[in-house]
């Protein structure tokens, strides 16, 4: 791909993600909040693919869009949320929360400006986000993390289950 | 292919979804949302450790992306388990009434 194309693929993929998240944020309706949730997920699986981390990127789709997505949308059909039982903040509330925001994307683009300077850019080499190499870093670098995050899927499960057992069942 | 992009590109589009991501937590009062923007903030955090490691051709980054989705994946089980036992009580996932941890 040349140059042009890369960075308007990359234009197109950022302005579809930020205006999806920010849909995320003001869509009165729950179910709309997740399914722009999605799109968004797909763009940035979409820049996982430009950065060449294939990979990631099907581990990203199947992990976000196909697990994490799915629970919340069985969680809202379950609870039977709408736009009519949504909570409303006072506008003074949301005025204070732009401005927080505002706040903090004036500190990191502060704090942010001319890291490009400080990194030296090596050449592109495709082999380190093969699953060869990234399974050869996972179990000699990161063995104990891998282990302690299997531990920690486990302890989650059997959390969720005991959280969401029904009281009435144990008795 | 990643060599045509500027790294800085990917970080203020990181820094912006993480802006968001921290205006939803502030802005809206249903749970369930809030846990949707902390994703955002987590994905944010993703796509910058994704591209700094394609960058540097560091695999270990792209290594610390799975722990971040295992540990998000976790996060996501068990907080919606407990909202759901919320909801089971109290009927609402409103967070103002949600406040008071006892009921």
């Amino acid at each position: 791909m040349t140059t042009a194309v890369t960075l308007n693929v990359f234009y197109f993929l950022s302005f579809v993600a930020i205006f999806s998240a920010l849909m995320v944020v003001f869509s009165k309706n729950p179910v709309h909040s997740v399914l722009y949730l999605i799109i968004t997920f797909f763009c940035i699986g979409g820049h996982y693919l430009l950065l060449n981390a294939e990979f990631l990127f099907i581990v990203h789709i199947i992990v976000y869009a196909g697990a994490i997505m799915v629970l919340f949308l069985y969680v809202i059909m379950m609870l039977n949320l709408n736009k009519e039982s949504e909570p409303h903040k006072s506008t003074l509330l949301k005025v204070a929360a732009t401005i927080c925001s505002g706040l903090l994307i004036i500190v990191l683009v502060g704090s942010l400006k001319g890291t490009e300077l400080m990194m030296t850019q090596q050449p592109a080499d495709i082999s380190i986000s093969t699953v060869k190499s990234l399974g050869k870093v996972m179990f000699n670098d990161f063995l104990l993390p891998f282990e302690i995050t299997s531990v920690l899927l486990l302890a989650a499960m059997v959390g969720a289950i005991m959280v969401g057992k029904s009281e009435t069942a144990e008795r | 292919m990643i060599n045509n992009i500027p790294i800085d590109y990917y970080i203020w589009l990181a820094a912006a979804l993480f802006t968001i991501g921290v205006l939803g937590v502030l802005y809206r009062r249903n749970a369930i949302i809030i846990f949707m923007c902390i994703e955002l903030m987590l994905n944010a955090v993703n796509l910058v450790m994704v591209a700094f490691s394609s960058y540097l051709n560091d695999g270990a980054g792209q290594v610390f992306v799975f722990f971040i989705m295992a540990v998000a994946a976790a996060e996501v089980g068990v907080g919606l388990a407990i909202l759901v036992l919320m909801h089971r009580n109290t009927k609402t996932v409103d967070i103002n009434v949600l406040n008071r941890l006892k009921w």
